[in-house]
C-alpha cells in the first residue's frame, strides 16, 4: 500500500497546479486521472495538439496548457493516468483501478480536482443518437480532430456553445443554425455587470462578444429566445422542433443537434464521502461548502477547481494552488518558489473571477431546464419519464426514497445525468427550494468495477 | 456523423484497425473506441435494456454511459474512456448484459 503525503484526484489545471507546488516542496504525490495523458477536459490533447493548425485553431487560452502539462510532467508527483478512482474512504483509504490493476492508497490529505461535467437538461428525445453535448463535440475536435459531417445545428446556452462555434468554424466546419436558448436578461442590468466586469476584463469581453458576432453572420441560421426543444426521430434523430419565448414553433430537419445548458461541478467523489454541499442560487448549481483554502467539511479533503465551484481554467489554477499552500501549510513546509505565496495566488484567483458574476448572469440556463414536461425522459438509463417520477412523488418524498420507488438514479450512470432534475421535481412539487432538497445519496463504486479488479485487491494486501 | 478533418486524411502510420460487430473500422492511433465509432454510418453504441431503444455516445467524458460497448478482454465499458489498439473487437451490447466470462 501506497502511503503518499497527498493523494489528488484529476489532472486538469487544479489538480496539476497543485500538484507542481506540492511536489516541489518535498511532499510526496500521487495524482490519479481517468484520461490517457493530462490536461483535464480543457487542455485535453494539448501535447499532441500544440504546434499543429489544429492547436492554433483551437485557441491561445487552450495553447496555454502546455506549459503546465510539461512542469506538471517534471514536477516529481507521481502519475497514474488512465485510471479510475472507484473509493474514497472518509479514513481516506482511496481505491484504484488502471493499467497497473487495482490499488490501495493511503494519503495524509487528498484534494479533489474532479472538475466539472455539463448540466444534464432534458428535452422529448433527448436521448436519441444524434443528439450529443456541445462539450463531446469540443472533445471530438481536440482529438482525434473529427468536425460534424455535415452542417451542424447547436442549441444552447452557455460560453461554451459560443466557443465551440467558434473553433469550429475556424476549422473549417459548418454551422447550420444556432438555437440560442439564454433567456434574454434585463438590459439594465446586463449593462450595470458587463461594465463592472469591462473595467478589469475588458479582453475577454471582447472575445466572448466577437464570437457571438461571428455566429451571428457566420452561422446559416441565428434563433434568439428558443424555450422549448423536441428532438425528432425513431432509432436516430431526424429533425428538432423548437419553440421560441414567443409561441412560434418551427421544425428543422438535421441528423445532429449539438445541445449545452452550462456546466456543473463534478460533486461525485465528493458527495459519496458526505461531505458538506449547498445551493448555489447564482450558478443554478451545488456546490461544495468551502473555506477560502477550499477545505470542506471533512478535515482532511480538499477542493478545488471547478468541482469546488465554476470558475473556468484560471480560476482553477490558481485554486489549486492555494489548496496546494494550505496543505504545505498543514504538513510543515514551504513553497519552493519564492512568488508562490498566498497573497499572489489571491490577488490571481480574484482576478480570474472577475468576469463569472456577469457569466453566471446572462447564462442563467432557461427554467424549463429544471422542469420538463410529462412526456420527457429524465433518467437516461432506466428511461424514466418526468410524468413516472411525478406519480410516485407523493406525500413528502426525498430524492433517495424516490430512487427507491422508481429506480431513478440506479443505472450506470448512477444518477450524474438525472440528480438535479430529481431534486429540481421534488422541489417544485412540495414547493420548497431548492435548498432544501438533497440530492441523491451517492455510494461507491463512484465508477463500474469487474469482479476481477476487485479481486486483484487480495493481491494488493498480500504485496503489503 | 463525424469526419476528420482534412489535413489527418490518408496519414496510414497512424492509423489502426479496429473490428466493430465484426467490421473492420479504421481508427486513429490515440482515439476512443467512441470516436472511431461516430465516424462510421450506424454510429449507435447500444440499445438500452427496458426499452431496447438506440443509445450512441452522448457526453464523451465518462459521465453517461450511453456508450457501454463489449470491448474484448474488458467486458462492458464505456467507449469514451476507451483507446483504440490494433486488432480490438468491440461489440454494440443489445439489451442487458449476459452472465459470462469478460476478464
Amino acid at each position: 500500500m501506497l502511503r503518499p503525503d497527498l493523494l489528488i484526484v484529476g489532472a486538469g489545471p487544479a489538480g496539476m497546479s497543485a500538484a507542481i507546488v506540492a511536489a516541489r516542496a518535498g511532499l510526496k504525490v500521487v495524482v490519479v486521472d481517468e484520461q490517457p495523458t493530462p490536461g483535464g477536459q480543457i487542455w485535453r490533447g494539448i501535447e499532441a495538439n500544440a504546434g499543429t493548425s489544429r492547436g492554433r485553431a483551437l485557441g491561445e487560452q487552450y495553447c496555454s496548457g502546455l506549459a503546465t502539462v510539461r512542469t506538471f510532467r517534471e514536477c516529481g508527483a507521481v502519475y497514474w493516468p488512465s485510471t479510475r478512482v472507484w473509493q474514497v474512504e472518509s479514513t481516506l483509504g482511496t481505491y484504484v483501478t488502471g493499467p497497473g490493476g487495482t490499488r490501495v492508497v493511503a494519503p495524509r490529505l487528498v484534494l479533489i480536482a474532479t472538475g466539472a461535467q455539463e448540466r444534464p437538461a432534458p428535452f422529448r428525445g433527448w436521448t436519441l443518437p444524434g443528439v450529443m453535448t456541445v462539450g463531446a463535440a469540443q472533445i471530438l475536435l481536440k482529438n482525434p480532430g473529427s468536425v460534424p459531417s455535415e452542417p451542424v445545428w447547436i442549441a444552447g446556452c452557455g460560453p461554451l456553445a459560443l466557443l465551440y462555434a467558434h473553433q469550429l468554424i475556424r476549422m473549417g466546419g459548418v454551422v447550420a443554425g444556432f438555437l440560442d436558448t439564454r433567456p434574454s436578461t434585463p438590459l439594465r442590468e446586463t449593462l450595470q455587470l458587463a461594465g463592472r466586469a469591462a473595467l478589469r476584463s475588458s479582453r475577454e469581453l471582447a472575445k466572448g462578444a466577437s464570437w457571438y458576432a461571428e455566429l451571428y453572420c457566420r452561422a446559416g441560421r441565428y434563433v434568439p429566445d428558443v424555450v422549448d426543444l423536441q428532438a425528432l426521430g425513431t432509432d436516430q434523430l431526424e429533425g428538432v422542433r423548437y419553440r421560441t419565448a414567443a409561441g412560434r414553433v418551427e421544425e428543422i430537419r438535421t441528423s445532429l443537434l449539438l445541445v449545452h445548458e452550462g456546466v456543473l461541478p463534478e460533486l461525485h467523489t465528493v458527495r459519496s464521502l458526505g461531505c458538506e454541499i449547498q445551493w448555489d442560487a447564482g450558478q443554478a448549481a451545488y456546490r461544495p461548502v468551502l473555506n477560502e483554502w477550499g477545505e470542506c467539511s471533512h478535515p482532511d479533503i480538499l477542493i478545488a477547481g471547478d468541482a469546488a465551484g465554476i470558475g473556468g481554467a484560471v480560476a482553477a489554477v490558481h485554486r489549486g494552488r492555494l489548496s496546494a499552500l494550505r496543505i504545505l501549510q498543514r504538513l510543515g513546509k514551504v513553497a519552493a518558489e519564492p512568488e508562490m505565496t498566498e497573497e499572489n495566488c489571491r490577488a490571481a484567483l480574484a482576478h480570474a473571477l472577475v468576469l463569472r458574476p456577469f457569466l453566471d448572469r446572462v447564462f442563467r440556463p432557461r427554467e424549463q431546464v429544471f422542469a420538463p414536461d410529462d412526456d420527457t425522459i429524465v433518467c437516461r438509463c432506466e428511461e424514466l419519464r418526468a410524468r413516472d417520477l411525478c406519480a410516485a412523488l407523493s406525500g413528502s418524498v426525498g430524492s433517495n426514497q424516490l430512487k427507491a420507488f422508481t429506480r431513478a438514479g440506479m443505472g450506470p450512470c448512477q444518477g450524474r445525468q438525472c440528480g438535479l432534475t430529481v431534486a429540481a421535481l421534488i422541489a417544485a412539487a412540495e414547493g420548497r427550494h431548492m435548498s432544501e432538497v438533497q440530492p441523491f445519496r451517492v455510494r461507491p463504486p463512484l465508477k463500474p468495477l469487474r469482479l476481477c479488479d476487485l479481486a486483484g485487491l487480495a493481491d494488493e494486501s498480500r504485496s503489503s | 456523423m463525424f469526419r476528420l478533418l482534412e489535413d489527418d486524411w490518408g496519414r496510414v502510420e497512424s492509423t489502426v484497425t479496429i473490428e466493430i460487430d465484426g467490421y473492420p473500422v479504421i481508427a486513429q492511433i490515440g482515439e476512443t473506441v467512441a470516436s472511431t465509432l461516430l465516424r462510421v454510418e450506424a454510429s449507435w453504441s447500444r440499445t438500452t435494456p427496458v426499452s431496447g431503444a438506440r443509445r450512441a455516445p452522448y457526453c464523451m467524458m465518462g459521465v453517461c454511459f450511453d456508450c457501454l460497448m463489449l470491448v474484448e478482454g474488458e467486458g462492458l465499458v464505456r467507449a469514451c474512456q476507451t483507446s483504440v489498439r490494433a486488432g480490438l473487437k468491440v461489440q454494440r451490447q443489445m439489451g442487458p448484459r449476459k452472465v459470462g466470462p469478460s476478464c
